[in-house]
């Protein structure tokens, strides 16, 4: 039975390859794994769709910066030539390479940076307009954009932050958070619209996460109090040869803290992403197997599954921003906290 | 012979992967699964603490989650490595 069992295991993974294989022949078909992979990156043109093999995409800016040549600024319609090259710059893998070795800072306005651009511009616009109306007429009630947000302003600063961090030291932290909530709330968001203002994949790009979880990380410790250091260094009430394990843990745990909120909001966000590109791409691999017809009759249920996915994917763009947000505001509350026990 | 070995090979690190991440979603299934049902306890226990237990129920999924993740960015490393 067990040799059986390790038959059929083994096998699955000789079997594989094959079909790999089978795939890799097919220079045409439909490619998965590439149309997820470039959906999820950052890329130097915006790509909208694809309409009988046209790319229909929105050139964004190539700045260069180098020490031979100085500045360089060109659009990225400008590789659309057979070499794919301009300017001694190519293309590679997704990150632009010179041809001759030329060593350069790359500053383009990528994808990515593009929608940051775009949803600060939005931040902007929507809390200018709500701080306006607090401070011209703060006696009447909120309407509009104002009446839709401000449960959410108070519920982070009622439940997350104020229990957190405690009483008094709360209204010093609270901008800082309330400012990260929305901008990952935002970002979360305009990554689930499939088309231009959004689609880019902001907060699964593992660098937005690890500049936010590198700005909690150095709150975290210019805040410190005595009682924090003293958790970190010396635990209070342990033996002192437990102290030679202990100590070295807590030291890895005060970076490790910020680096596990970097995964988890990256990875999380990526994963929503790749899911619903896999349910999208059912269609099109069934279609390439079994004809069009296929491709048709798995579509009903895989846009069904894409709606579903998305529904979840907004609950998703709402939690990772309240957890991040509700363990930046423990981390803090640790820091500043008075020692009483 | 050698280079179906080979193909085996290369295949077996993306039926590990799998498999890896198999197991990291059982793990989480089950972790989510006590906190759930530990959640709807407690709630059916003590109905005046619902909203407090809601909010500490979707928190500890999200970390539980959190190292399903860790699993899976692992797998994803495997397979864009190769």
């Amino acid at each position: 039975m067990r040799k059986i069992l390790f038959f059929l295991v083994f096998s699955l993974f000789i079997i594989r390859p094959s079909f790999c294989a089978a795939a890799e022949k097919n220079q045409d078909g439909f490619d998965a794994g590439q149309m997820i992979m470039h959906h999820i990156l950052d890329s130097y043109e915006w790509h909208i769709a694809d309409i009988k093999g046209k790319h229909i995409t929105i050139p964004l800016p190539v700045i260069i910066y180098s020490k031979e040549r100085g500045l360089i600024f060109f659009m990225s319609s400008k590789f659309h030539n057979p070499e794919h090259i301009y300017n001694g710059i190519k293309i590679d893998h997704g990150k632009l390479t010179s041809v001759n070795g030329e060593k350069f800072y790359d500053i383009s306005i990528t994808k990515n940076v593009l929608s940051l651009f775009i949803s600060m511009v939005l931040l902007l616009f929507i809390f200018i307009s709500i701080g306006k109306k607090y401070k011209n007429n703060s006696q009447r009630a909120p309407g509009g954009l104002q009446a839709f947000l401000e449960p959410i302003i108070l519920f982070v600063k009622d439940d997350i932050v104020r229990p957190s961090i405690g009483e008094k030291e709360y209204s010093r932290f609270l901008p800082f958070l309330l400012t990260m909530f929305f901008f990952i709330w935002i970002n979360n968001l305009l990554g689930l619209i499939p088309v231009f203002p959004g689609g880019a994949n902001v907060t699964g790009n593992i660098a937005i996460p690890f500049v936010l979880a590198t700005i909690i990380l150095i709150l975290t410790n210019i805040n410190g109090k005595k009682t924090y250091w003293m958790h970190v260094f010396a635990m209070p009430g342990v033996p002192k040869w437990v102290l030679t394990i202990l100590t070295p843990i807590e030291i890895i745990s005060v970076f490790l803290k910020p680096l596990v909120l970097m995964i988890r909001l990256f990875a999380n966000i990526t994963a929503g992403h790749i899911i619903m590109l896999s349910f999208f791409s059912l269609i099109f691999i069934f279609g390439d197997l079994f004809g069009n017809v296929a491709g048709y009759g798995v579509s009903a249920m895989s846009i069904a599954f894409t709606i579903f996915m998305t529904m979840l994917e907004l609950i998703v763009a709402f939690l990772q921003a309240y957890v991040f947000t509700l363990l930046s505001a423990m981390y803090f509350g640790s820091a500043v906290e008075e020692g009483h026990h | 012979m050698e280079i179906l070995l080979l193909e085996a090979a290369s295949g077996l690190g993306y039926g590990v992967a799998a498999l890896g991440a198999g197991i990291a979603a059982l793990a989480a299934g089950i972790g989510i699964g006590r906190i759930g049902g530990d959640a709807m306890n407690a709630m059916a226990r003590q109905p005046e603490a619902m909203n407090d237990l809601r909010a500490n129920m979707i928190l500890m999924a999200a970390l539980v989650e959190g190292a399903a993740f860790f699993a899976m960015v692992i797998g994803l490393l495997v397979i864009f490595t190769k």
